[in-house]
């Protein structure tokens, strides 16, 4: 073993986008790959040690009774327990089951429902044990992710932005599609990472990144409405790939129990 | 009569394969020399999109399906974007065909050289990893993370980024690129076309293990074009459909090892689906700088070993290279992005080629644009079967290997497939049997 710092990375249920982010970082990959130890990585190696880990990258969310085990395993094995995307760390896109019976899910895709194990929520990592740095994205942004592990690995806290799409926007230069062309867009409670990217394809934004902390989601919702959507799509268009993060699901469950 | 004592059976157990997208298994068991059991897993959890897709307008499809797979969300995508236009009976043509054309090419490319260079390559050099590969062959995985970024470039100019891209609309896209934005590409692109064409031969010279099936190859077939998002469904052994008919032709079987259903032809057999049948399919529509590259690596235009699907995989590389220069070299911005698609109620199919071969989407929609029912059938769902019985062949040839060789053999013959679990997992139905 050598004494580089070890790196893990994890899956629950995801698909796989997030943890691809790092073997997209292409002018990255190699120099990484000296910098740490990859020392569980099953989608990139067959070469698997067991822990301790110093930093592990968590991808997906927890939906079976056997990785809410593992996800414990994998805190005990850590040092830094990192959640990337918005399955890990918001519960991702399956978080819609959270909403419905799950054995009518599973028997609406199942012919025999009773091999599928499953637990009827899909929840973040950190409802089941504690995390060090959440990376928000559906998927990653894969600057982000470098700048974390890069981060973490110097002693340092790692910096990412807070503030909204709206304020990429500007300072890409991007004329508000919201304003300018009538487009209903989330950009205003999103959080930053994708360098306002659905604006300047002049498409609204649909909040791969997830709420903003502690943002009223009530006034854009409001209006929204007032430009004519419906109330029945304002409550889809909240959930999505962060439907479960708790800005965006309190304001869904709210304009969902005024139909 | 007492039966004859046993002797303990051989197993090769693996957890948790690596190197493949998601989560599987593989169990096979030999006792005295005959096999008992062979089985490839899988235990990724469901995450029940069919069950979520009912009750979300039409055109969140694209969106959405795309979180099935982060490796082929362009194929989800182009599937579901396409059912949904048939649906609402909208054709989309001209320059935005050709721009799905070229989004699809890219990626194609980043898809393929992912697995061959940094998933499959390593089977047959015997390295655990690319990135353990690369201390011996740094020059060879530079040049593929070079096409790689490549392909993603391209996927990320057209569609906003490479995974999960944003710009995929019902109808076209919701902003089209400048002659220009494409033409910053092709230098780029023109160096990846030299660098696939010797790739071609780099693979075809690995060690590669013999073995010949017998396979029914499945894929799109298009009169004038090597498929991506068009054509009837045909097989190597006579089939020749509509998509629409899919679920007269396929059933899907669920089975306990497997939490993704796995398909069948009605008709009796497993199939298989990718590369090697689109190329089997189609090979006279392959570029010329394909075929030409097939050619010289000495595989004819039929591939019956599956080790050597990577050598096909590597010519799909050098076609889907040419072909989005030829649609780059030809492009001229259209005047509008996309064109209008209103809902009616109804049924639409979508077949498109997933760089793992032909992946399937069926949609019902009212008359509000709101889905009824969803089905999906990704390609490595479908091989499942085929890969069972390849990986019993590989074993019947190769049990005079010690555990772990055999055990790496085993592998390699499931990373033949490029097999993507998360995808597998994440689309099954009830209606198994729709007749
Ligand atoms: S957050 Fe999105 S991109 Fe990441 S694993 Fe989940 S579905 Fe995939």
């Amino acid at each position: 073993m050598s004494d580089k710092p070890r790196l893990a990375v994890f899956k629950f249920a995801s698909c796989d986008g997030c943890q691809l982010s790092l073997l997209d970082a292409e002018d990255h990959l190699l120099a990484v790959a000296e910098a740490v130890e990859i020392a569980n990585f099953a989608e990139a190696s067959r070469d698997i040690t067991p822990g301790p880990y110093d930093v592990s990258l968590v991808e997906g969310s927890i939906t079976t009774p056997h990785d809410a085990e593992r996800i414990r395993e994998v805190r005990r094995d850590s040092k830094f327990l990192v959640t990337i995307g918005a399955c890990a760390t918001a519960g991702g896109i399956q978080a819609l089951r959270n909403w419905k019976d799950v054995r009518d899910f599973t028997s609406y895709v199942y012919a025999n429902p009773q091999y599928i194990e499953t637990l009827s929520t899909s929840t973040p990592v950190k409802n089941h044990v504690e995390v060090d740095f959440e990376l928000r994205g559906c998927p990653i942004s894969k600057e982000q992710l470098i700048e974390v592990v890069s981060a973490l690995l110097h002693g340092r806290r790692p910096n990412i932005p807070s503030f909204s799409v709206c304020v990429e926007c500007k300072r890409r230069g991007t004329p508000c599609v919201m304003v300018a062309q009538g487009i209903p867009c989330l950009g205003p409670i999103t959080q930053a990472g994708c360098n306002g990217l659905c604006p300047a394809y002049e498409r609204g934004c649909f909040g791969c990144f997830g709420p903003m902390e502690s943002v009223n989601a009530a006034s854009l919702t409001g209006k929204w409405m007032e430009m004519g959507v419906k109330s029945s799509d304002v409550v889809r268009a909240l959930r999505t790939y962060n439907a479960y993060a708790e800005p965006f699901r309190e304001a869904s469950d709210a304009i969902a129990a005024t139909e | 009569m007492p039966s004859p004592p046993q002797s303990e059976p051989r197993t090769i157990n693996v957890d948790y394969l690596a190197r493949v997208e998601g989560e599987g298994s593989m169990k096979v068991v030999v006792r005295d020399g005959t096999i008992e059991e062979v089985e490839f897993g899988i235990f990724e959890p469901p995450r029940y999109f069919e069950a979520f897709l009912r009750g979300r307008r039409f055109f969140e499809a694209p969106d959405i399906t795309a979180r099935i797979c982060g490796i082929c969300p362009v194929a989800y995508q182009m599937s579901s974007a396409h059912a949904m236009e048939m649906a609402a009976g909208v054709t989309v043509d001209g320059m935005l065909r050709e721009l799905r054309r070229l989004l699809y090419c890219g990626e194609w490319i980043e898809s393929h050289v992912l697995h061959v260079f940094m998933l499959h390559a390593p089977d047959f050099l015997g390295y655990e990893s690319a990135i353990h590969m690369a201390a011996d062959h740094r020059e060879l995985v530079e040049m593929a993370l070079r096409m790689k970024k490549a392909g993603n470039r391209l996927v990320q100019v057209l569609g906003g980024r490479e995974i999960h891209p944003i710009n995929v609309k019902l109808g076209g896209f919701y902003s089209v690129p400048s002659r220009a934005d494409l033409q910053s590409l092709v230098e780029e692109l023109e160096w990846c076309r030299d660098a696939a064409i010797k790739s071609v031969g780099v693979v075809a010279g690995l060690p590669t293990p013999q073995i010949e099936m017998d396979f029914e190859f499945v894929s799109l077939r298009h009169p004038s074009e090597y498929p991506f998002n068009e054509g009837r469904i045909v097989s190597s052994k006579g089939l020749d459909i509509d998509i629409s008919e899919w679920n007269d032709y396929f059933r899907e079987e669920h089975v306990e090892r497997s939490n993704a259903l796995q398909g069948w032809l009605k008709s009796g057999g497993a199939y298989h689906v990718g590369p090697l049948a689109r190329y089997a399919n189609n090979y006279e529509l392959l570029s010329p700088l394909a075929r030409k590259a097939a050619e010289d690596a000495g595989i004819g235009p039929v591939v019956n070993n599956p080790f050597q699907s990577i050598v096909v995989r590597a010519v799909e590389t050098v076609f889907a290279i040419e072909e989005a220069l030829r649609i780059i070299d030809a492009y001229e911005a259209p005047k509008v992005a996309s064109v209008p698609v209103i809902p009616k109620a109804g049924i639409g199919h979508g077949a498109t080629e997933a760089p793992r071969g032909l992946l399937y989407h069926r949609y019902e929609i009212d008359s509000e644009g709101l889905i009824v029912e969803a089905q999906i059938v990704p390609p490595t769902a479908q091989n499942q079967p085929t890969i069972e019985s390849d990986l019993r062949a590989v074993l019947e040839a190769n049990l005079e290997l010690s555990d772990d060789d055999l055990q790496w053999r085993l592998e390699q013959s499931i990373r033949n497939y490029d097999p993507c679990i998360s995808c597998a997992t994440h689309f099954l139905r009830l209606d198994i049997d729709r007749g």
